[in-house]
């Protein structure tokens, strides 16, 4: 898969030498570093993610495994251009151990490294436990642009760290993805059943309930993240319904129909929508809703031009 | 009674060739998670062989170290982080020295627990590995005196003890945590390597 990637890519990343890692071939001196990873089993994440105003090196784990801590170190060091390097992942028990001792070992070495943590599920009450889902791409974005203009580690630190606090996410599912070490899927619904706020790794959700209208599951999403973002009337909000793995194009306009009328609703100002495959679990068949607060700075990095494997974004808004 | 420098290596080779031969057993354990338990282990002990097989060591810390960062460069995930701090931590107490007894086993244990404690967070009754070592750093410290290969069997039938309580526990760490109750009637992946590498530690002898 790893060198599928740089060939796709090419000439703009290449492989760290004895891990699984990639790093951008173009960073300039004196840059901020932006290092992403994570499990692989995402597409397109988190290796699709490097590029220009994006991040400048992934690590990539074995399917839905963390990437350790060698990848991660060696990965880092391979991006950083002397002003540190700010991680940026999924907040997971296993990333988050072993992007730490890399960041132990990093720090050893006399390397600066800050790390933001992604938790934009909601279907988790305690903020510490949530986790990391296709609110991501948002996160990445902002982090992607803050850490090719910031003036330090801490400033881009600051910035990505607002964003991720303006980020929530839910996901359903009708079918589990397949695991491919076994062949099976990670979970099993019945006909009539769907699972909401599964992980981005098939594990099973916090609530299986009957099969509802795509309006009513969107609703009842949409306002649970609504009301946890504390969205209200005058905002303004950049909108995400990501396919999970195996839904169609026309289902996520469904779904990203009801949004766009309840955000209409409430005089919420949606200034941008997308849909599309951006964070995938395999073949689940399910998708997620992602609504991202954004404030005059977050504008700005938001809007900014972006060039990654995933995707193209052009400037302005 | 001793174990010596090498019959430790021999003992951890045959440690991981248990978990090897375990690593279908551990996927369908982890199944309420994300299934790569199982993979994850025999990638970690696959590589700890690697790193042990053909080497000398000086003292037992450095085979303990080796043996830890065979599983953490290896495993990934949380696991690989876990286990390899174990080894990593536990082996940190028997710097220096080139025989295993009891007080060093029992040593290598606690310092093991505390290493992973503090690593991943998590504590006794969170439905971990910890709830497995924790019962076998109790049971070792009350038996201190027994001779080694007994002293490792004991420790061996508390881990063994805690992982099977782990089943009647809620999750509240790792993959299951977002499950609560749905986590119940399954026991802790983790916690089932831990009392499987203290088993095939006692078979040594």
């Amino acid at each position: 898969m790893i060198e599928g990637l740089i060939l796709s890519y090419d000439g703009r990343i290449r492989k760290v030498p004895d891990v699984n890692g990639i790093v951008s071939t173009s960073i300039r001196d004196g840059k901020v570093a932006l290092l992403v990873g994570g499990g692989s089993g995402h597409e397109p994440i988190y290796h699709g993610l490097v590029g220009e105003n994006m991040a400048d090196a992934a690590a990539i784990g074995n399917i839905f495994a963390s990437p350790n801590p060698e990848i991660v170190y060696e990965t880092a060091k391979a991006a950083d251009r002397g002003m540190g390097v700010l991680f940026v992942y999924g907040n997971y028990a296993g990333d988050n151990m072993n992007f730490d001792i890399a960041a132990e070992m990093l720090e050893d070495d006399g390397i600066s490294i800050k790390t933001v943590r992604i938790n934009d599920d909601v279907a988790t009450d305690e903020p510490e436990h949530r986790r990391g889902i296709a609110g991501l791409i948002f996160a990445v974005k902002i982090a992607g642009a803050a850490c090719s203009e910031a003036f330090s580690l801490e400033d881009a630190f600051r910035v990505t760290k607002k964003a991720v606090e303006n980020i929530r996410s839910m996901g359903v599912a009708v079918q589990a993805g397949t695991m491919l070490n076994t062949g099976e899927p990670t979970f099993v619904l019945g006909d009539n059943e769907i699972e909401i706020g599964m992980g981005l790794h098939g594990e099973p959700g916090v609530d299986r309930t009957e099969l509802k209208s795509s309006d009513e599951i969107v609703t009842d999403m949409t306002e649970r993240i609504i009301s946890d973002l504390s969205l209200s009337s005058g905002d303004e909000t950049a909108l995400l319904i990501n396919d999970l793995g195996s839904v169609t194009n026309m289902e996520l306009l469904i779904a990203s129909r009801k949004v766009s009328m309840i955000l209409q609703e409430k005089g919420i100002k949606k200034i941008y929508s997308n849909i599309g495959k951006y964070s995938t679990t395999m073949d689940m068949k399910g998708f997620s809703i992602s609504l991202f607060k954004l404030d005059p700075e977050l504008k700005k990095y938001f809007f900014k031009m972006a060039r990654c494997l995933a995707f193209d974004f052009c400037a302005g808004e | 009674m001793e174990f010596g420098i090498d019959e430790c290596r021999e003992m951890m080779l045959r440690v991981a060739d248990g978990i090897i031969a375990n690593a279908d057993f551990l996927t369908e354990a982890d199944k309420m998670g994300d299934a790569d338990h199982g993979t994850g282990m025999q990638n970690g002990f696959t590589n700890l062989k690697k790193k042990i097989s053909d080497r000398e060591f000086d003292d037992l810390a450095s085979l303990f170290t080796q043996c830890g960062n065979g599983i953490m460069m290896s495993a990934g995930g949380a696991s690989g982080a876990i286990f390899g701090t174990f080894f990593k931590s536990g082996g940190s107490v028997l710097k220096d020295k080139k025989l295993l007894e009891s007080e060093g086993f029992t040593a290598f244990l606690e310092e093991g627990l505390a290493g992973v404690m503090k690593r991943g967070g998590a504590k006794p009754g969170d439905k971990t590995m910890i709830d497995a070592l924790h019962p076998a750093v109790l049971a070792a410290k009350e038996n201190i005196d027994k001779p080694l290969p007994e002293l490792i069997g004991i420790a061996y039938r508390a881990a063994r003890k805690g992982s099977d309580a782990t089943k009647d526990m809620v999750a509240s760490s790792g993959r299951m945590k977002t499950l609560g109750e749905r986590s119940k009637g399954h026991p802790d992946p983790g916690s089932i390597t831990m009392y499987l590498i203290l088993k095939y530690m006692s078979e040594n002898n």
